[in-house]
């Protein structure tokens, strides 16, 4: 151990002066559960380094060492070349690394300016501040207005803020975890450019993503993570998707099977100009929504995060209810004031966003969480009329469900809180599907999930839908929209654009429909750009 | 070196059931450090707390009609806090029982047969439920906090009780004492033996084997379960979250409202101010205690109990003020609570520098 520790030392000795960061041997662990297993990382000055791998394979762990929130069991960090503890993110940041997280840390009360202001040290100028901001994000392509309120601006321009936030500091590592993920493809176009220019000028930029493709547009190296260690290196440039994908995963990611032809059924879903008003400031009114599922088709909402997503999913499942009957109509029924228990006996099935909390009660064994689901239909959940429940016939279900859907768990019968992301939404979506629902809609089908899971479930999908069923399926990943849906609608600002054959759609007109562009007659040019991407397609 | 907490995967089986026995340990060796800081002998004084009132068929006894009240107010605390809804008012909701259900011998003194103390127990449990739907109500309607208004109510139920007896209820023939009429035979509990030991305690045990079938095996108990876990996921499951709190409320004011009309059937057998030595309050620690499940409840209501009797036990034998049995009450709670992390955190020594000491 110590001697390959000293031979490591030495071979990366010659190279080690030229690296900017380097992370030398790294372990962390929680408990049992090994993090990061020896992991070596090198970031040069001016590079845009990747780092690769599926959810849970240890990259957050990594780059929060880096910023100084985690400390490693194990292991060395080299600034420049020497060895440097980073006790927490405020001598990160002495350091010059920056940080945008994922989820962001903003307060949406106060403006802009005052975001970037609370991250500062030391007293300051308002009023030069707001310059600086202003001159900042022009010059870098990410146009700020400073005096804006956070809770008025969108996702896209949110995020901004973050990057501005890092850049008035003058970062020499600028770490980006999954940025492209909240963003429009226009939106992240424009960042790309920006990451590009901060590179020229020397910065080095590490970059957290799952998305390969856009790892191979940007990025100058890569480092691959599997199961906490370091499975490769390599030029992204140079390698496929593919090949990027084989080594995430350590497998073949295997293709969806497509279904057939598509069967024009009878309605299965109809939302006739739904209006919900908003239940707070952070929450987004739906306005006018309305589209039409037949049987046998997948329809995929795409749209950028919190643009009226969960709430549409709430009134599509009676979570939330509306005054008129006749806005959400079930295979015939209308059903607007009826709750979620009755939807679900007119066939419908749910899948929310959120596993743990919503989809599935954290300390509620797999067996109990079968009832929650299924207990007003009785079906296989253990209740009997006069409402007792029976958990033996629960936990069969639960059995069934967990084979079907290969969910790997470490006893017959654990915690839902114990199971991985992967593990628990087969389970959750496959609950769903062992009842043979007419109408299934869900929300971010494999939103943190790894990608064998995600497969797994996005061909559960399809053949639910070659069987006869509706699937509703909103989601954020455009890449899962374009492989598995038929029919394209994209939600923005609480509106549902109409939606198109998945053949005619392209990414740009996603991109502009994200913007809003079926707004209406005050959009006129953003329509007309609209209409000349839609003549690309034909 | 320093301790971590660390998170388990899954909560510990063992724990749950082993924190309880930890925390009354604990309680156990806090209490002798008190003992001995006030100068008197622990392990004497700890015999005399704890082990003397399980010691003779006269304190057994005494134990049961002590455990009797905590028993029915603290199964229906317990599901209250299961469906996280907090309740801290059932004293007021006991105060409220034991007013309506009184309202029979009082004002129809001559009416004395069965009916009357079924009559009795009936509008005792409607008492407590009524109490207990004015927080209930207001956190529904107006989003009002619980905790507050429930506590808050006490007090309004202890003031009008202590106005009654001293005015309109008033015994005519009392001397002037702050006591309504006595009450007789079928308006009191029958008692079993000699002693004070009465019907009550089974009733209380009944109730308490129900709501554990309830809890266990039915889709309410289900329901309490979801919605205090994870609401979210209980709206998902079809539950309503305002129904839950008028459920909860409505479930334990009404047995609050029946221990206290049971008490002034029995151990008190009228009404006067003082008609409870707050029961309503050690039922939290009881609910606590017994892991929030009805048949560990019955478990704790009598270790409760006992820390009555130990307390007057140390009154008596030690010449320790009777405000010792609420100092144990309240250590024992705080060991409780404390334990309790251990079910879901599991304590390691770490070596190595922490964050300061790198710096």
């Amino acid at each position: 151990m110590s001697g390959s520790a000293a031979a490591d030392l030495e071979a990366s000795a010659s190279s080690a002066d030229e690296y900017l960061v380097e992370a030398r041997g790294i372990v962390k662990r929680f408990g049992a559960f090994t993090a990061n297993d020896h992991v070596d990382l090198g970031v040069r000055p001016g590079e845009i380094h990747a780092l690769l791998g599926e959810n849970g394979a240890g990259k957050s762990t990594l780059v929060k060492m880096i910023y100084g929130s985690l400390q490693p069991t194990e292991g060395r960090f080299f600034w420049k070349g020497a060895p440097t503890v980073i006790t927490d993110p405020a001598s990160a940041r002495r350091l010059g690394v920056g940080m945008v997280f994922q989820h962001f840390s903003l307060f949406e009360a106060l403006t802009v300016a005052e975001n970037i202001a609370l991250a500062l040290p030391g007293p300051l100028d308002m009023k030069a501040l707001t310059t600086r901001i202003r001159d900042l994000s022009l010059d870098y392509g990410l146009p700020l207005e400073p005096r804006a309120t956070v809770a008025d601006l969108s996702v896209g321009e949110r995020q901004r803020i973050e990057i501005v936030r890092c850049l008035i500091q003058e970062p020499k590592l600028l770490i980006m975890d999954e940025p492209t993920a909240v963003l429009t493809p226009q939106e992240a176009d424009q960042l790309f450019l920006t990451l590009e220019r901060l590179a020229g000028e020397g910065c080095a930029v590490l970059y957290i993503s799952h998305r390969l493709e856009e790892v191979k547009r940007l990025c100058h190296a890569a480092t691959i993570l599997r199961h906490g260690k370091v499975v490769a290196r390599v030029d992204p440039r140079a390698e496929t998707a593919a090949s990027l994908a084989r080594l995430m995963v350590g497998a073949d990611v295997h293709a969806i099977r497509p279904k057939h032809a598509r069967i024009a059924g009878p309605t299965r879903l109809h939302i006739e100009r739904l209006d919900l008003p908003a239940t707070g400031p952070f929450s987004v009114a739906l306005r006018q929504v309305t589209l039409e599922l037949r049987a046998g088709e997948i329809l995929g909402i795409a749209g950028v995060a919190g643009n009226g997503q969960s709430e549409f999913f709430d009134a599509v499942s009676g979570e939330r209810t509306v005054e008129r009957d006749g806005a959400v109509v079930i295979d015939g029924h209308a059903c607007g004031h009826l709750g979620v228990s009755e939807r679900r006996a007119l066939g419908a099935a749910f899948v929310p966003e959120e596993r743990l909390g919503h989809g599935a009660v954290p300390a509620f064994s797999l067996s109990e969480n079968v009832v929650l689901t299924r207990h007003a239909t009785c079906e296989d959940s253990g209740r009997s009329r006069g409402g007792f429940l029976d958990f033996g016939r629960s936990r069969s279900t639960a059995e069934r469900v967990s084979e079907a859907f290969d969910v790997r768990k470490g006893k017959p019968d654990p915690e839902a809180r114990s199971l991985s992301g992967g593990n628990l939404q087969k389970f959750v979506v496959g609950r769903e599907l062992d009842r043979r629902p007419t109408l299934l809609v869900v929300n971010q089908p494999t939103w943190g999930v790894d990608a064998g899971a995600a497969a797994l479930i996005r061909q559960a999908l399809v053949d639910l839908a070659a069987d006869g069923s509706a699937v509703l399926m909103i989601s954020q990943d455009l890449d899962e929209i374009f492989e598995i849906a038929d029919r394209i609608a994209v939600i923005s600002r609480g509106r549902l654009s109409p939606a198109y054959d998945a053949h005619v759609m392209t990414l740009e007109k996603i991109g502009l429909l994200m913007g809003g562009a079926h707004g209406g007659s005050d959009r006129v040019e953003e329509a007309a750009r609209l209409r000349e991407a839609d003549g690309h397609a034909h | 070196m320093r301790i971590e907490l660390e998170k388990r995967a899954e909560r510990s089986k063992t724990l749950a059931w082993a924190s309880p026995v930890i925390a009354v340990l604990a309680t156990m060796v806090t209490g002798g450090l008190i003992f001995a800081a006030l100068g008197k002998p622990p392990l004497a004084a700890l015999w005399v707390f704890f082990v003397e009132p399980f010691a003779s068929l006269w304190s057994l006894e005494e134990l049961v009609v002590k455990a009797t009240p905590l028993i029915l107010i603290g199964v229906g605390l317990s599901v209250a806090y299961r469906a996280n809804v907090w309740n801290i008012g059932a004293e007021g909701q006991l105060t409220a029982g034991a007013l309506l259900g009184s309202t029979v011998p009082i004002l129809f003194n001559a009416w004395n047969t069965p009916a009357t103390l079924l009559a009795m127990l009936v509008l005792g449990a409607i008492g407590g439920m009524l109490w207990a739907l004015i927080p209930a109500v207001l956190k529904i309607k107006a989003g009002a906090n619980e905790i507050l208004v429930s506590l808050m109510l006490v007090y309004v139920a202890q003031l009008l009780l202590d106005w009654l007896v001293r005015g309109p209820w008033r015994d005519p023939h009392g001397y002037n004492f702050p006591k309504s009429v006595a009450f007789e035979n079928w308006q009191t509990m029958p008692t079993i033996g000699e002693g004070r030991l009465n019907l009550g305690i089974f009733i209380a045990v009944l109730i308490a084997v129900v709501l554990a079938v309830v809890m266990r095996r039915t889709i309410k108990g289900y329901e309490v379960r979801v919605m205090g876990e994870a609401p979210r996921a209980g709206r998902f499951a079809g539950f309503s979250a305002d129904r839950m709190v008028l459920f909860s409320f409505l479930l334990s004011g009404g047995l609050a409202g029946l221990a206290g009309v049971i008490e002034v059937a029995s151990t008190v057998g009228q009404l006067q101010p003082n008609i409870s030595p707050g029961y309503g309050f050690t039922a939290i620690i009881v609910a606590f205690l017994g892991r929030l499940d009805p048949v560990g409840v019955v478990i704790a209501a009598l270790m409760l109990a006992a820390s009555y009797l130990g307390g007057e036990a140390a009154q008596i034998a030690l010449g320790i003020s009777d405000k010792a049995a609420r100092v144990f009450q309240g250590v024992l709670l705080f060991w409780v609570l404390a334990c309790d992390t251990l079910i879901l955190y599991r304590p390691r020594l770490v070596r190595g520098p922490t964050a300061e000491a790198a710096r």
